[in-house]
């Protein structure tokens, strides 16, 4: 059965895509490599794992203002998120968001969004099958 | 957040894609910080602009912003890059980084912003009145516009400032609003704060103080005021720099002194939910000033210095002879200035060099083999180790002039 929840949109778009889902804070910048969209930071839940085409879900980002330009720099190599899902959005993810068109949503109970989960965003709703 | 029919239209894209996009930025930051609308700003100021901060993903997004064809509807400066735009070849930056830089600063300027290259701004003629919005980004300048000139302005990110450039206005919340200006914490000061550096100390105290209250925190400082003279103003800039880089801190209130202290007294500090004392200056010059060895350079003018500022510096020369590099970091028309009145001159004899366009915490230092560096800013003190892994001699102006005139740092 499909769920809905709604969040509060931070860029509006549709996207699908299966969770990738961090419990913790995302570095962005130093450990988000923009050529090859791969997450890098020892001891870290995503670490080694690709962001491409992924519904990154993750409750929010930490470090470098520089950040926003990471994000942007993935949306050049084709290596962007199809859409991201936070608890609580910074001025640099938003930034980020809007510059590299990357479908964004935050203030949603990320708890339901498990690894793998298909999900569809589409402006403020979050769709995904509940299990 | 409501939009007047002019934004919604800008937003639209009926200015042009590049105006489109900044709305499109300033109504997401409005919305996610709970703004009642956007307001109109009197100027900017644009931050990441060092190609050594921002490298090739902020460059392309700039290029490809400014291809967009967009430009600033209010004036618009720039902060400073990564090198010396006359002097990058006998200062030792390479052909390859100015290459980049000139190309972040040519992207920046086809956005309508001027190449000031200075986190000074209120030195090169833009200064905002009391209760004039702003949208700054520069953390010093944030600090000083708000604190000093009582215009208002929240700390902006580049990206955030350029929208706010290109759309003339910015989200109206915090530091735009009387609420958000009210002050968080009473720090009493029981000591002396003589120099411009021991203020710079008293702020990364004051920084961290503030760092755990709401919103980065709006400390209300009691007991200490600034010297007379021409100081003053080196003082209070100071002050805010160093608040600004230990916290987060866009607003302080200095009483008896700053504008809104003065204007509303006691019943301002009333807000304050929270109160520290600062007995002394010790633990502030404990951590900032870990020197060691030999001195690479002396920089001073972090923030960038005020003409007179040179004046004092060149006084405390007294026509001796630097053994060490001296640098003394300026906005470029506050170089040519200094040019046109023979100070820059007397300085260079002095072996003194005015640095322009740049300043010691955004250039690549490390390919400069800059290791050890002396300086009076409790700021670039804070940064050189963690962003340039240099050791810093941190001390009053006097102490660097004395550093530079005998080659070593002696410690007070």
């Amino acid at each position: 059965m499909a769920e809905l929840m709604k969040g509060r949109v931070i860029f509006r778009g549709q996207a699908a895509g299966k969770v990738l889902r961090s419990e913790a804070p995302l570095g962005l910048f130093g450990h988000l490599d923009p050529k090859t969209g791969v997450y890098r930071e020892a001891g870290h839940p995503l670490d080694g794992k690709s962001v491409k085409g992924r519904v990154l879900v993750f409750p929010r980002a930490k470090g470098s203002t520089v950040g926003s330009y990471i994000l942007y720099a993935l949306r050049r190599a084709g290596k962007a998120p199809a859409a991201m899902i936070l608890s609580e959005c910074d001025t640099i993810v938003a930034v980020g968001a809007i510059i590299a068109e990357i479908p964004a949503v935050d203030g949603v109970d990320l708890s339901a969004l498990r690894d793998g989960v298909a999900v569809t965003v589409d402006g403020q709703e979050v769709r995904f099958e509940a299990r | 957040m409501k939009l007047t029919a002019k934004q919604r239209a800008i937003l639209s894209g009926k200015k042009g894609k590049g105006a489109a996009k900044a709305m499109e930025i300033l109504a997401a930051l409005g919305r996610i910080h709970g703004a009642a609308d956007l307001v109109a700003v009197g100027s900017v100021q644009v931050s990441g602009v060092s190609y050594g901060n921002i490298g090739e993903h902020g460059l392309a997004f700039l290029e490809d912003w400014a291809a967009m064809g967009s430009k600033a509807v209010v004036p618009a400066t720039m902060n400073p890059g990564g090198s010396d735009r006359r002097l990058w070849k006998s200062l030792g930056f390479s052909a390859a980084f100015v290459k980049k830089q000139e190309r972040v600063i040519r992207a920046l300027e086809g956005l309508g912003i001027r190449p000031s290259l200075t986190c000074t701004p209120y030195h090169v003629g833009v200064t905002p009145k009391l209760g004039e919005h702003v949208a700054w980004a520069e953390s010093s300048a944030v600090c000083f516009a708000n604190s000093v000139l009582g215009a208002r302005t929240n700390r902006e990110g580049g990206p955030s400032a350029i929208a706010a450039a290109l759309a003339g206005v910015t989200p109206r919340h915090t530091l735009h609003t009387d609420e958000g200006r009210l002050p968080t914490r009473i720090v009493e000061v029981k000591c002396r704060v003589p120099t411009a550096a021991d203020a710079g100390a008293l702020g990364y105290l004051v920084g961290r103080l503030a760092a755990s209250d709401q919103k980065g925190g709006v400390p209300f400082i009691t007991g200490v005021t600034p010297p007379g003279g021409p100081e003053r103003l080196t003082w209070l800039k100071a002050l805010g720099a160093g608040m600004a880089a230990s916290g987060s801190v866009g607003l302080y209130h200095l009483d008896c002194v700053t504008p809104e202290a003065v204007a509303q007294g006691s019943r301002l500090a009333k807000a304050a939910g929270q109160r520290s004392v600062v007995k002394d200056l010790a633990e502030g010059y404990r951590t900032l000033d870990r020197g060691a060895g030999k001195i690479d350079v002396v920089a001073v003018g972090c923030p960038h210095a005020s003409p007179e500022d040179l004046t004092r510096i060149l006084r405390l020369l007294n026509w001796k002879k630097a053994k060490l590099p001296f640098w003394i970091f300026v906005a470029e028309e506050v170089r040519r200035q200094a040019e046109t009145d023979g100070v820059a001159a007397s300085l260079g004899r002095c072996g003194a060099t005015l640095v322009a366009d740049t300043c010691i915490v955004v250039s690549p230092l490390q390919s400069l083999g800059i290791r050890t560096v002396a300086t009076d800013s409790a700021k670039a003190a804070f940064y050189l180790p963690s962003h340039h892994g240099a050791a810093v001699y941190f001390g009053p102006l006097e102490q660097n002039v004395e550093a530079a005139l005998r080659g070593s740092w002696q410690s007070s």
